[in-house]
């Protein structure tokens, strides 16, 4: 994790601006930053600070006003629509707070569903699902449905289902936010194992000190710009 | 295919829901197969007409007759190649609601004129040496469990029989059925013979003649050809195709094609605004979940394809059940001889069924499935939380 | 007392409550609506086709109108009589009388090809031959432009309704019949009944024109009061000279209108049944989705005291409503799209054209309204009982 080392993600004199209305407003101001291969980063901030917005423009599903975003070297605030959601599909795996999973389907079939998109054959796909919850710890509940299942089970899933095709990124969105604290600390514990590990780099959007302490380091966002930084 | 388990889930997100919706496309596809098969049998002597025949009839009106002379004169004429005559009996069979077409014919000739009917080789040979013989189309003879070698009296109330006796007594020496399905099969046919010595008046008269032409490409020709022979005799003629004749006797009862046309319409759309609903409803409550498979990498394209293919589906399910429903009762049998004397689901009309099958999917998703593709990633998320 | 007003009160409330938040759902309110106004669009577009049908033919007989055909025979098409005949049936008792005799008209009822307007195709029309009594007979028959025909001319006189429906009919113009012209002189109404259909000339011109010798085919006769039928059916029946059946013309129509109207009610029935099962559905699927959005409102009203009758009576309310507005909807589209457009159809009794419109009748819509509002009541009785039966809790917890 050397700082030599070109950053994965980099992010410069991006604004986000939405238009409520005829009023406009100004969520990110101008913001720079770069997160490097392999690093657990944790963004903090009282909401509305823009935060998530921030984390929603990294992982392609918005795009910025003004500025650039690079991710491993690829400018994603240029190509298409089109040409981000495959390069959502390949690059980025997604965490939300309410774990979001589909309810008619169990948590099997949960994960296998961005795995439909690659060219992985049914016996292949099943495989990786295997080991992902395997690695979630959640082997022998691949047949429950979501509603089944404990919140933090669920959010295990959704981690499942966020790793399973091995993406470059973990984007996670307030993962706890959701759970008591034993749960959170299980799902943090697994982030953290995921991060160590295997190398995964993790950006996680978080309002609770005790979920940052455990990135490798601590963004703070104000009202749109970033405004201190230090390693946990 | 591999996503099929994810439209499939989707579909029973609501069972009661989807239940619902897919029973009334159900009954609205039962509903255009009935119509189908109604307007079928109403119609059924348009389909049954051949290309190469002409029917020839009193100018005035089919009411009048035509002298049986004008059979002969017919066939003289170049580029007929065979001529046969019918007439209206008016048959009734122990009750006047009991009725049926039946005509006096040329036995041999007749089945040469129209090779639909098939009537087995023995009882074409048996009819055909019995002047009092009838043959009876199968649908016709199921409705009265006639039998052949049974005696049948038929009442008519246009033609009394000279020497004053009430009914006139057939013996049934065939059964005949249809060479195609469109083929109506409840007519009771017989010897003219019997019947022209048998009337009390109006003898050596006929009702129609019904031409075969050579050529079919020269059927007008011919056609003219035959008015102007009979032109300014006491009994003029008009010859047109037999589709175009029956068509007109068809067309007598009143539009029913644009009838039907007008009902299928009228709940299709209906079934169409119902379905679309629900769909949209559907769509509506799944905003995050549209989100989430976005965020998951699925493109705008494949979302609005997967809210499309869910909608097809189930309009597919439960369309293909109605017509399939349909086509199972139609191989039944009629369930009212009497009206509906052809009864089966023409292919033509079950493929247009399929379309709007199609088309009833594509549409009732078309404008959710939209909303869908274009809804923001980020704030279909946002939405949820 | 109390207990009734308080009931009274919480209905009306949770009823308000509801149709308050029809406007949040409109989506399938509306769908359910026009799913409702669809089945009886159709309803009362097939029935109005049989009640002009019926109305046309009813309209047609007057109790002090009677016909004569032979005996045996169930329409004019295969009645015949000859002049003796018609002389003793003119002289029976119970006959009505003017200045000029009997009022008693002997036809004659013949069938030719005109096309029709709307289609192109040919069509059976009736060419009715009569004698100068026929006009009193009837009592209804209005020249309406040009003039009655001259007796021995071949002139004809033609029914208003004929005359829209098939080609070739205005004043004016010749209808070549056979090797005859026949010049229309007239256009006649009659009170909107078949004979309107039909196109009248002089019996002693249209008998040699049709081979006919001497003869016809029905006597029609007004009777002095409707009352003397029995005297005059009575005389003609026991009489040895005749072989006829007389009729009452009221009873003869209506007897020629079943078949068409049993037809098509028939076919209508079976329509709207299943269009309504289509509907019913659609009406279920908007109620359990009102009571769905709502699950947690009506458990907190619940949790709060109302009762379960108020809830399943508020739910039924507002499906009547719906249904209501649907049925009204329906109706008025129906009347107007359908109610008086001409069209015709052959009755199969005289083999010929009869023209009508078709009647979108108060009775009509009174019927589909009634029949709205039993879909609207099924569709809602099942999602009010659920919405009562939820147990309090678990839908206090549902999101």
């Amino acid at each position: 994790m050397s700082e030599s080392q070109p950053p994965l993600v980099r992010v410069r004199g991006v604004d986000k601006v939405y238009h409520r209305g005829s009023e406009d407003i100004h969520v990110l101001l101008n913001l720079d930053l770069d997160v490097h291969p392999g690093e657990f980063l944790a963004l903090m901030g009282p909401s509305g600070s823009g935060k998530s917005t921030l984390l929603n423009l990294i992982g392609g599903l918005d795009r910025p006003s003004q500025g650039t975003i690079e991710i491993g070297g690829e400018r994603i605030d240029e190509i298409s629509s089109r040409q981000l959601a495959a390069w959502r599909a390949r690059h980025v795996g997604f965490v939300f707070q309410f774990y979001n999973l589909m309810p008619v389907m169990n948590a099997e079939r949960n994960v296998e569903l961005p795995l439909l998109l690659t060219h992985l054959n049914r016996g292949e796909r099943r495989q990786h699902v295997e080991t992902a919850l395997h690695v979630v710890g959640l082997a022998d509940r691949s047949r429950h449905h979501p509603r089944q299942l404990s919140g933090g089970e669920q959010q295990r899933v959704g981690i499942a289902r966020a790793i399973v095709t091995d993406p470059t990124l973990l984007l996670c969105d307030e993962p706890t936010g959701d759970l008591d604290r034993k749960s959170g600390d299980e799902i943090l514990g697994l982030l953290q194992a995921l991060n160590r590990e295997q190398g995964k780099t993790i950006i996680m959007v978080t309002h609770d000190p005790h979920a940052a302490q455990r990135a490798s380091r601590i963004v703070y966002l104000e009202k749109g710009q970033l405004v201190s930084e230090r390693p946990s | 295919m591999k996503f099929f388990r994810l439209v499939w889930g989707n579909l029973w997100r609501k069972p009661l829901r989807t239940t619902l919706t897919g029973l009334s496309v159900f009954v609205a596809f039962l509903l255009f197969g009935l119509l189908c098969v109604i307007r079928q049998s109403l119609t059924a002597g348009i389909s049954m007409a051949g290309a190469d025949r002409l029917v020839t009839r009193q100018k005035v009106s089919i009411i009048q007759m035509l002298p049986v002379s004008y059979g002969d004169r017919i066939a003289q004429i170049p580029g007929v190649a065979a001529v046969v005559h019918q007439s209206w009996f008016g048959g009734i069979y122990k009750d006047p609601k009991n009725f049926f077409p039946s005509m006096p014919v040329q036995p041999e000739k007749y089945l040469e004129m129209y090779p639909e009917f098939v009537l087995p080789e023995a009882q074409r040979k048996a009819w055909i040496a019995d002047r009092r013989g009838a043959i009876v189309g199968r649908s016709l003879a199921e409705r009265f469990g006639w039998k052949i070698g049974d005696t049948v009296p038929l009442m008519s109330p246009i033609w009394r029989r000279a020497d004053g006796s009430g009914a006139w007594e057939f013996h049934v020496d065939g059964i005949y059925s249809g060479a195609k399905k469109s083929t109506d099969t409840s007519q009771f046919f017989f010897h003219y013979k019997y019947y022209d010595e048998g009337r009390s008046f109006a003898k050596g008269m006929v009702g129609w003649y019904t031409v075969r032409v050579k050529d079919p490409a020269k059927a007008d020709e011919v056609a003219k050809t035959i008015d102007a022979e009979f032109a300014n005799s006491p009994y003029e003629t008009k010859t047109e195709p037999e589709g175009a004749f029956a068509q007109a006797f068809a067309q007598q009862v009143g539009n029913i094609g644009a009838i039907m046309m007008s009902i299928q319409a009228a709940v299709f759309l209906t079934i169409l605004f119902v379905a679309a609903n629900t769909v949209a409803q559907a769509v509506r409550e799944r905003t995050e979940e549209i989100g989430v498979l976005k965020a998951l990498g699925f493109s705008n394209r494949m979302v609005f394809g997967l809210v499309l293919a869910e909608s097809l589906l189930l309009a597919a399910v439960a369309g293909l059940a109605g017509l399939g429903l349909i086509w199972l009762i139609t191989l039944g049998g009629s369930p009212s001889p009497a009206f509906l004397p052809v009864f089966y689901f023409p292919i033509p009309d079950f493929m247009v069924g399929v379309f709007l099958v199609a088309l009833l999917g594509v549409f009732a998703a078309a404008l959710p499935a939209w909303q869908a593709m274009r809804m923001g990633v980020a704030e279909a998320l946002r939405r949820a939380t | 007392m109390n207990g009734l007003i308080n009931w009274f009160v919480q209905v009306t409330s949770l009823t308000a409550f509801n149709l308050r938040t029809i406007p949040e759902r409109r989506g399938s309110a509306l769908s359910s609506v026009i799913g409702i106004a669809g089945v009886v669009l159709v309803l009362v577009g097939v029935l109005s086709v049989a009640s002009g049908f019926r109305r046309a033919m009813v309209s047609s007989g007057s109790p002090s109108e009677a016909i004569v055909l032979r005996s045996g025979s169930d329409s004019e098409m295969t009645s015949g009589l000859g002049r003796d005949e018609v002389r003793v049936i003119e002289d029976a008792p119970g006959i009505a009388r003017d200045a000029s005799g009997p009022l008693a008209s002997a036809e004659l009822f013949v069938i030719i090809n005109l096309p029709k307007r709307s289609t192109g195709t040919d069509a059976n029309v009736s060419l009715r031959g009569i004698s100068p009594a026929a006009y009193a007979v009837r009592g209804n028959v209005r020249i309406v432009a040009g003039r009655r025909f001259t007796p021995g001319r071949n002139e004809v006189i033609v029914g208003a309704a004929a005359a829209g429906q098939f080609a070739g009919l205005d004043l004016g113009q010749d209808i070549r019949i056979g090797q005859n012209d026949w010049h229309v002189v007239g256009i006649f109404t009659a009170n909107g009944d078949v004979s309107e259909s039909e196109i009248w000339t002089d019996a002693s011109v249209l008998q040699p024109a049709y081979h006919r010798g001497d003869t016809f085919q029905s006597v029609y006769v007004r009777l002095a009061s409707p009352g003397d039928f029995k005297a005059f059916k009575d005389s003609l029946t026991t009489n040895p000279q005749l072989n006829v059946t007389p009729v009452r013309l009221s009873d003869f129509y209506a007897e020629h209108s079943t078949v068409v109207t049993e037809f098509i009610q028939r076919i209508g029935v079976v329509i709207a049944l299943l269009m309504a099962l289509g509907a019913l559905f659609g009406a279920l699927n908007t109620m359990y989705s009102a009571v769905a959005a709502r699950t947690r409102e009506i458990a907190t009203l619940r949790a709060l005291g109302f009762g379960s009758g108020p809830v399943i009576v508020s739910v039924l309310v507002e499906s009547l409503a719906l249904a209501l507005v649907g049925g009204v909807v329906g109706g008025v589209a129906a009347y107007l799209a359908f109610n008086g457009h001409k069209t015709s159809t052959i009755n199969w009794q005289t083999f010929s054209q009869v023209a009508f419109s078709f009647a979108v009748t108060p009775g009509l819509l009174a019927r589909a309204i009634v029949f709205a509002m039993t879909i609207g009541l099924v569709g809602g009785l099942f999602p009010a009982l659920r919405a009562a039966r939820t147990p309090i809790a678990t839908a206090l917890r549902e999101v």
